[in-house]
C-alpha cells in the first residue's frame, strides 16, 4: 500500500523538478541570446553605424541599410495593411459562418507559418523575372520586389487579427447603426472599425514586427545594395541582409558591424512585440 | 404640391436605399476580392515555384526525387540531401523541443504561482519574437564553438564508442552540424508548441481537475491522466505546428549547418537542408541550377502545406468541442 503511495509521490516530484528544469531551460537560451546580442552589439556601437554606408567595409557603417530596411518595410505595411484589414472585415462581416469564410481562415493560418523563404520565391518568380523581361534588365531585383514579399509574411497577420478583433465588437451595436438604416459598407467603417481600432493597429504593429527581422524572403528580391538607394526600384539594401552578408565574411571587424545591426534589429522587434503586449493586454488573440 | 410630398419622399426612400444596396454589394465585392488575394498568395506560391522548377522536376521522372547528386557543373541535381537534411534537423527539433515544452505549459498551467505565469510566460514567447538571424548569428559564433569544445567531444566518447548507434555520434567535433542545427531549431519551435500546449491546457474544465485532486490524485497525474488526453487532438496540432516552422526556418540554420551535400549517418557532420541551399546559392545560380533551386522550393511548400495543414485539423478538433 505505502510503496504504491511512495512511488506515486517520487514521480510526480520528479515531474515537477523537470517541468522547472524545463522552464529554465527555456529562460537560460532567451537570456543567452539576448545577453549576447547585448554585449556584442554595444561594444560595437559607433556613431558610424549611421552616417557612413556598408560600401566603405570596415569603416563603413549600416546607413543604407537602415534607410533600405525602413523604406522596405514601410511600403510592405502600406501594401498589406489595407488589404489585410479589408479581407480580415470580409471574414468577420460578410462570411463568419460561409464555407468560403471558414476555407479562407484556414487557408490564412497555414499562410502564417508558410516558409518565408518559399514566398520569396514565389516574388521572385512574380516580380523580379517580369520586371528584367519588361525593362530589357534595367530593373531586376528591387526594393518594390522585396516589399512584396514582405508584405505576403504580414498579410496574414493583419487578416487574423483584423478578423478576431471585429468579432469581439458587440452585435448590438451593428444592430443598432443598421436599425437607423445606416448602410452596412458606412456601418463597417464608421462604426465597427472605431471600435475595433486598437486591435486592427496592434495587429498592423505585429506584422511589422514580423517582417521587421525577416531575411531570406529580401535575399532574392531585394537583393542587397552596398550603396545608398532610395529609389524603390533600385537594389536596396537592407538590415537584415547586410547582417547576413556580414556574418559569412571572415572579416571579424564586419562581425562586429553585424552584431551592431543585429542589436538594433533585436531591440526594434522585441519593444514593438512588448508595446503591443502591454498596451493591448486585455484584448489575448493568439497569434501562433 | 401638398399631395406631391409623401410620393416624392417615397421615391426618395426608394431611390436612396437601391443605392445604398448599390454601395454595400460593391464594398461587399472589394472586401471579397481582398480575401481571395490571401488565396491567391497561397495558390500562386505553389504554381509559380512548379512553374519555375519544371525544368529540373519534370526531367527524367523521378530522378530529381531520388538522386543524391548536386552538381552544378555537370547540371545533375538530386534532392536527396537537402532533402534528407531538411527532415534530420527539423526531428531532431521535435524530439528536443516537445518534452521541455510540455514541461513549460506543465509549469506554467499548474505549478507556477500566480504572480508568475504572466511574466514567464510573456518571456517565453519572446523567443519567438527574435528574428531568426538573430538565432543563425548566435548559433554561428557562440553555439557553434561551445558545441565543439563542450558537447561534441564527450558524445563521441561515450554515445559514439557503443556499437550500432554509435555511427550517429561518431565524428571530429567542428561544432558546425546536423545536431546543432537541430537543437538551433528545437530553441526557436518551442515558444510555439508551449503557447499552443499551454492555451489548451487553460481549456481544460476546472470542474474534471477538480475532481482528479479530490480523489486524491498528485499534480502529474491530473496532468498525464486528465489534461493531456482532454487536449490530445490540439498538443498533436501544436506538435507539427513547431514541425512546420522547423521543416522551412532558413536563416537559423544556414548558418550552423555547414553546407556540405554528403548524406551520413552521423549527426555530427556538416549537412544541408532545403531551405539552407536555397539562400547559399541562389544568387550565385543560373539555368538550371536556379530551376533546381526553385524546384526545392516547391518541394519545401509541398511538405510544409501538409504538415500544417494536418496541425490545423487538429488543433480545429478541440475548438470544435470546445462550441467555438
Amino acid at each position: 500500500m505505502s510503496a504504491i503511495y511512495t512511488r506515486r509521490h517520487i514521480k510526480n516530484i520528479a515531474a515537477k523538478v523537470l517541468a522547472t528544469a524545463a522552464i529554465i531551460i527555456g529562460l537560460v537560451f532567451l537570456v543567452w541570446i539576448l545577453w549576447i546580442t547585448l554585449v556584442n552589439g554595444i561594444s560595437a556601437f559607433n556613431w558610424r553605424l549611421f552616417t557612413k554606408i556598408t560600401a566603405y567595409g570596415p569603416d563603413g557603417g549600416l546607413s543604407n541599410a537602415i534607410v533600405g530596411s525602413l523604406i522596405m518595410d514601410l511600403i510592405a505595411i502600406a501594401i498589406c495593411a489595407p488589404i489585410g484589414v479589408l479581407a480580415g472585415t470580409y471574414l468577420a462581416e460578410c462570411a463568419s459562418s460561409s464555407k468560403f469564410g471558414a476555407t479562407v481562415r484556414f487557408l490564412n493560418d497555414i499562410l502564417l507559418s508558410a516558409p518565408s523563404i518559399v514566398l520569396g520565391l514565389f516574388v521572385y518568380v512574380i516580380v523580379v523575372i517580369p520586371s528584367t523581361s519588361l525593362s530589357g534588365g534595367a530593373v531586376s531585383f528591387s526594393g518594390f520586389a522585396g516589399s512584396v514579399a514582405l508584405a505576403l509574411i504580414g498579410l496574414p497577420v493583419i487578416v487574423r487579427t483584423t478578423d478576431e478583433m471585429m468579432q469581439l465588437v458587440p452585435t448590438t451595436l451593428r444592430e443598432a447603426a443598421l436599425s437607423l438604416g445606416i448602410p452596412q459598407w458606412k456601418m463597417t467603417l464608421q462604426v465597427l472599425m472605431r471600435a475595433a481600432m486598437s486591435g486592427i493597429i496592434t495587429g498592423i504593429l505585429l506584422a511589422l514586427a514580423r517582417l521587421a527581422g525577416e531575411t531570406a524572403p529580401l535575399l532574392f528580391t531585394a537583393f542587397g545594395n552596398n550603396y545608398m538607394s532610395v529609389h524603390p526600384l533600385d537594389k536596396m539594401a537592407s538590415l537584415p541582409v547586410a547582417i547576413y552578408q556580414y556574418t559569412n565574411d571572415p572579416n571579424p571587424t564586419l562581425h562586429a558591424i553585424a552584431w551592431a545591426g543585429a542589436l538594433l534589429i533585436t531591440l526594434f522587434v522585441l519593444a514593438l512585440s512588448l508595446l503591443t503586449r502591454l498596451l493591448f493586454s486585455r484584448k489575448k488573440v493568439s497569434y501562433d | 404640391m401638398q399631395a406631391n410630398r409623401p410620393e416624392t419622399a417615397a421615391r426618395d426612400i426608394e431611390h436612396r436605399s437601391r443605392k445604398d444596396a448599390r454601395h454595400d454589394r460593391i464594398f461587399r465585392g472589394i472586401l471579397r476580392f481582398c480575401a481571395l488575394l490571401v488565396l491567391a498568395a497561397l495558390l500562386g506560391a505553389a504554381l509559380s515555384t512548379l512553374w519555375g522548377g519544371r525544368e529540373v522536376l519534370f526531367k527524367d521522372g523521378f530522378h530529381f526525387l531520388t538522386s543524391d547528386a548536386w552538381n552544378p557543373v555537370t547540371d545533375n541535381y538530386g534532392a536527396l540531401a537537402p532533402i534528407y537534411g531538411t527532415l534530420v534537423t527539423s526531428i531532431i527539433a521535435i524530439v528536443l523541443a516537445v518534452p521541455v515544452s510540455f514541461g513549460i505549459a506543465l509549469f506554467l498551467t499548474e505549478l507556477a504561482p500566480g504572480w508568475l505565469r504572466g511574466p514567464v510566460a510573456t518571456a517565453i514567447e519572446l523567443l519567438a519574437a527574435i528574428p531568426s538571424i538573430i538565432y543563425g548569428m548566435w548559433g554561428l559564433f557562440i553555439f557553434v564553438p561551445f558545441m565543439a569544445d563542450h558537447v561534441e567531444p564527450h558524445l563521441a566518447d561515450t554515445l559514439g564508442k557503443i556499437p550500432f548507434i554509435g555511427a550517429v555520434f561518431d565524428g571530429p567535433p567542428l561544432g558546425l552540424g546536423i545536431l546543432t542545427a537541430g537543437i538551433v531549431l528545437a530553441v526557436m519551435i518551442l515558444p510555439f508548441i508551449s503557447s499552443v500546449m499551454r492555451e489548451v491546457f487553460q481549456t481544460v474544465p476546472s470542474r474534471l481537475k477538480e475532481s482528479a485532486y479530490a480523489l486524491g490524485s498528485t499534480t502529474w497525474e491530473v496532468v498525464w491522466d486528465i489534461v493531456l488526453p482532454y487536449t490530445r487532438s490540439a498538443v498533436i496540432g501544436g506538435i507539427f505546428l513547431g514541425l512546420g516552422r522547423a521543416l522551412g526556418e532558413t536563416m537559423a540554420v544556414t548558418f550552423v549547418l555547414g553546407n556540405s551535400y554528403n548524406i551520413t549517418a552521423s549527426l555530427l557532420m556538416p549537412g544541408t537542408s532545403i531551405s539552407s541551399s536555397i539562400a547559399n546559392e541562389f544568387n550565385e545560380a543560373v539555368g538550371l541550377h536556379r530551376s533546381a533551386l526553385i524546384a526545392l522550393g516547391f518541394l519545401l511548400f509541398v511538405v510544409t502545406f501538409i504538415v500544417l495543414l494536418i496541425a490545423r485539423l487538429m488543433l480545429r478538433q478541440l475548438a470544435k468541442r470546445e462550441g467555438k
